[in-house]
């Protein structure tokens, strides 16, 4: 038992939540103090009170990890999310995979941009950092765990099993220590998990920097120059987020098994739509200069930023999303709290915004069409529209709790086809957005007119039509409403193209904004082909009718494939060629057949492993797994006319959780990506099925079918050395030996007859590819005939879908573009910030 | 009137139109019998349907059907009222399927049939782990 490291680090969460709150005072009387003098004492006080924040919180991450690193099963945290076996990467993702863990990165992250705030900071510090420590406070009530009378605050990583678990052998033994942990979600198991949270995460910090300075400069009474530092930050926030929105859909792709890469999850809209408040309040910031309008905008949307951050916290946090989504937290019966927090910031924002509003002034004069803030301003309204539509239905559960909450009865569930469902609104949306930033973008940069505008438009849209007319032609483009995304898609690019030479020319720096558009509008083009022309490929329409009252024709979008056997799918021959396991420390792929497993790591060789000819591994070696729990299924494509690639989807069978999980494996190419993910395989605990032995006789050399397979008897001799038997000198032992040919390759079966203490036995042989088993039934020498028996079972088999991806890169690419043009904008503003820094503005 | 007041009235416009669309989109939790007088009125949006697999007094699940072709299936689903119901799916058997302990159908009545277009399941994972596996320590 260690009990010591745990109380230390229970110890340095209240640390931490004490001088958090400590430090939050501390800086809010530095704000009201009236003398400077005393101003300064505040915030040197509270800037000690925040680094030993700091210091506790970091030493909480550090403790926890510890315990999680060294193994330590007494505690509940190490015991449910980590195993002995799992390596220090996913012992990462075992820290932040339970909600007190996630909310420690959260918090550490926190602390990360606090001091960096510090440091950069002269003006805003006290009001910033106020805002900061108080949010850093609420964060670490969730993982405080303290009881007071009735009331539970928070849930503290560092509890013990037996006070967290309620089993017997705690009573029998109080200092029982599991032997090993329950181990990870095998669905975390994958390199994007371990860097895909910490990135969201780092997103869902900074949207507090924005609504930090925001707060501070309405509390202050500084109404528009909170914008200025807020800027690059809320640059950093927008791209950050974005980055870790499709780090998550590209985990999703890779790893999970709905075909794609975005489901429209509760769980993925509770991110996607503060992303899109964001993205709107940066535009409406960087116009806030000329138009009220905008600065009214910039201070509500960044305020709902963050706030709706808090609200997704709740959503997957609350256990609220319940049976809608498949992946939010466990309930740890802390919505309430959640809850607590979520109005606190609601009405305490609310509250704030009413009473600035007065002195925010308003716009003498109606915006013009030809402005650039008339563009910049309807772009941020249709980004705020997109939000909207997905917030309503994705908070579903919460208006039945509301509706029933107030005593009548609320059954309503989420769409049926939520991808078709918020497509339907989505696709128009990112039309809009094509289009509006690549004209706002020639408002942005010049004066305009009307014919000024003429001369601008008509170049990019020319281009646009040609560059359309060709790949609608070369693609057969049919769907009109696919054509008009392509067409507003190219247009984005091709206009943005054009901003972006002009920009070269006068200022690299300021060619943010045109990269990042070019970016989103690859995404949209990259989005459209790989979604609207997927094509499954595993397609059939052998759909069996059960009943007559079902629809006629029923699509089969999968494929059976039996070992060996090739089945033709669209352009592709399909061949299966059985279950592989991956050993360590050796490349490639053996077939399980050939393995026996007897250990949760280790296998032996039940023969010689040969590749290329070569005996690579002995029989009866011992070798190590790689990846124990997954096996690995050989799907060769042979496409006519050359090109054969084999792609091996997954399945990971965790026993201990009881998961079975299964991933695809994807080819992938320029053009499209092939993805194969298998559906369902024979149980592996379920015994084969044998059909029953047919006996028949043959000669030596003789050949015979064996479940369709040629083979020959090619030699029967005594042998005097059988495995696992003892033989005396009365005892005999025979030996056949039959040469099968398979598909791929000649399997030899050496079943045996033994006599021993005058009774005769079999030692039937199996080739499990195969599905046969051949024993002698019995020898008369005289003759020289043999009877031998032929068992026969099903082949293996697997069911799969394969689907073809056309153009998905597009969507990667422009997402690293949209990296780059955000990289060049943060550069940019984070300029301007220290310039007025320097001149003792800020 | 003024631009920003059109672009106000667009906007609550099709903020109206989003509340609608949700409304009418959303689909709704209904037992078996509901579920039917619906189809039967005419009415063929598919509804989400709770329930268990059935199971023999022995604790088996009962009613299992594989086609012959393994590609789809079909099982009786009892829901929250005790009614119970073929629920016929097009796809493979999931393979945590027999282990759920509750199952969701989405789809709706054919005739007498229940098609289901989807599946959720709740399997008992280590979320709601509940006994520790004692080893030999």
């Amino acid at each position: 038992m260690h009990l010591f490291i745990g109380s230390f680090g229970h110890f340095l969460v209240i640390a931490s939540f004490v001088t958090a709150i400590v430090s939050a005072l501390g800086y809010a009387f530095s704000v009201s103090s009236k003398s400077e003098t005393e101003k300064q004492q505040w915030q040197s006080f509270s800037r000690i009170a925040f680094i030993t924040h700091s210091i506790g919180s970091v030493g909480t991450v550090i403790t926890l990890f510890f315990i999680i690193n060294q193994g330590y099963f007494e505690y509940h945290y190490a015991y449910s999310h980590s195993s002995s076996i799992l390596p220090v990467y996913y012992q990462i993702s075992a820290f932040w995979e339970g909600q007190e863990g996630s909310f420690l990165l959260w918090i550490f992250w926190n602390v990360v941009l606090g001091l960096i705030l510090i440091k950069t900071n002269k003006f805003w510090e006290a009001p910033v950092m106020a805002i900061f420590a108080l949010v850093q406070a609420f964060l670490l009530s969730m993982i405080l765990g303290v009881v007071i009378g009735s009331i539970k605050i928070g849930s503290s990583p560092f509890m013990l099993l037996k006070d967290v678990m309620d089993a017997p052998i705690f009573d029998t033994n109080p200092d029982f220590i599991p032997e090993d942990g329950s181990g990870l979600n095998p669905l975390l198991q994958n390199y994007w998990m371990v860097i895909h949270p910490p990135m969201l995460f780092l997103g869902f910090a900074t949207t507090l920097i924005p609504f930090a300075y925001c707060v501070a400069g309405l509390w202050i009474g500084r109404f528009r120059e909170w914008i200025r530092p807020a800027l690059p930050w809320s640059l950093f926030s927008g791209v950050t987020l974005g980055v870790g929105i499709l780090m998550g859909a590209y985990w999703a792709y890779e790893t999970l098994n709905f075909g794609g890469y975005w489901n429209w999850d509760p769980v993925e809209n509770a991110v996607y739509v503060p992303w899109l408040i964001l993205i709107g309040a940066i535009h409406t910031m960087i116009a806030f200069k000329k138009s009220t309008t905008a600065l009214k905008s910039s201070i509500v949307l960044s305020l709902s930023a963050f706030l709706l951050i808090v609200y997704s916290t709740f959503l997957t946090r609350s256990g609220i999303l319940g049976d809608s989504s498949v992946h939010s937290f466990t309930d740890l019966g802390l919505s309430g709290q959640l809850l607590v927090y979520l109005l606190f910031f609601l009405i305490g924002t609310t509250v704030l915004i009413i009473k600035s509003w007065k002195h925010l002034g308003s716009d003498e004069k109606e915006v013009s069409t030809y402005s650039r803030e008339f563009w910049i301003f309807m772009g941020a309204t249709v980004l705020c529209l997109m939000g909207f539509q997905v917030i309503i239905p994705t908070s579903i559960p919460v208006w039945n709790a509301i509706v029933e909450g107030l005593g009548f009865e609320s059954n309503m569930a989420p769409p049926v086809d939520q991808v078709e469902f918020y497509t339907k609104f989505q696709i128009w949306g990112g039309v809009l957005i094509a289009i509006l930033s690549g004209t706002g973008q020639f408002f942005w940069w010049n004066k305009m007119d009307q014919s000024k505008l003429k001369d601008a438009l008509v170049g990019p849209v020319i281009i646009t039509m040609v560059v359309a007319a060709i790949i609608i032609l070369a693609k057969g483009i049919q769907n009109p409403i696919y054509i008009i995304v392509l067409i507003s898609g190219l247009y984005a690019i091709i206009a943005n193209a054009k901003i972006l030479i002009d920009r070269w020319k006068t200022n690299i720096n300021l060619s943010g904004g045109a990269i990042t558009h070019i970016g989103i509008a690859m995404m949209l083009i990259g989005i459209l082909f790989s979604s609207g022309y997927s094509k499954i490929i595993s397609l059939n329409y052998t759909g069996r009718v059960w009943s007559n009252d079902l629809p006629d024709e029923i699509n089969q979008k999968n494929l059976l494939l039996f070992q060996n056997e090739p089945v033709k799918m669209g352009d592709y021959t399909l061949l299966y060629r059985g279950t592989k396991k991956r050993i360590q420390g050796y490349n490639g792929y053996i077939s399980s057949n050939e393995l026996f497993q007897f250990s949760e790591t280790h296998v032996y060789t039940l023969q010689d492993i040969k590749q290329d000819d070569q005996v690579i591994f002995k029989k009866g070696d011992t070798l190590e797994l790689f990846n124990p729990e997954t096996s690995y299924f050989k799907i060769d494509y042979i496409k006519e006319g050359g090109n054969t690639f084999t792609l091996y989807p997954t399945v990971q069978i965790n026993e201990k959780m009881n998961m079975t999980v299964m991933s695809p494996d994807i080819d992938k190419n320029f053009g499209f990506d092939m993805y194969t993910h298998v559906r369902t395989f024979p149980d592996p605990n379920e015994e084969s099925k044998w059909r029953g032995r047919k006996d028949q006789d043959v000669k030596i050399g003789q050949q015979f079918f064996a479940n369709d397979y040629v083979s020959t008897l090619d030699k029967v001799e005594r042998i005097f050395d059988v495995d696992g038997v003892e033989l005396s000198e009365k005892d005999v032992a025979i030996q056949a030996t039959f040469t099968v040919q398979g598909e791929e390759k000649n399997y030899s079966a050496k079943p045996l007859y033994i006599i021993k203490d005058m009774q005769a036995g079999m030692m039937p042989f199996t080739i499990q590819d195969l599905g046969i088993k051949l024993s002698i039934v019995n020898v008369s020498p005289e003759s020289n005939n043999f009877t031998i028996g032929v068992d026969t079972t099903q082949k293996d088999w697997v069911i799969l879908e394969a689907v073809e991806k056309p153009f998905i890169n597009i969507l990667w690419l422009g997402t690293i573009v949209m990296m780059i043009g955000f990289g060049i904008a943060i550069n940019r503003r984070y300029q301007e910030f220290v310039k007025m820094k320097k001149k003792g503005q800020e | 009137m003024k631009k920003s007041h059109i672009l106000g009235i667009v906007v609550i416009a099709v903020a109206i139109m989003v509340i609608i669309s949700t409304a009418g989109d959303a689909s709704t939790y209904v037992g078996f019998g509901k579920a039917k007088e619906l189809a039967e009125n005419g009415n063929d949006k598919k509804i989400h349907v709770v329930g268990t697999l059935a199971k023999s007094p022995a604790g088996d699940i009962m009613g299992i059907k594989d086609s012959s072709d393994k590609l789809s299936f079909s099982f009786l689903l009892v829901d929250n009222e005790g009614i119970t119901q073929r629920v016929y799916f097009n796809e493979p058997m999931p393979t945590d399927f027999l282990r759920s302990e509750q199952v969701v159908v989405v789809g709706a009545y054919h005739g007498e049939s229940f098609l289901a277009s989807k599946i959720l399941m709740k399997c008992p994972s280590k979320y709601q782990e509940e006994t520790i596996e004692v080893g030999q320590a």
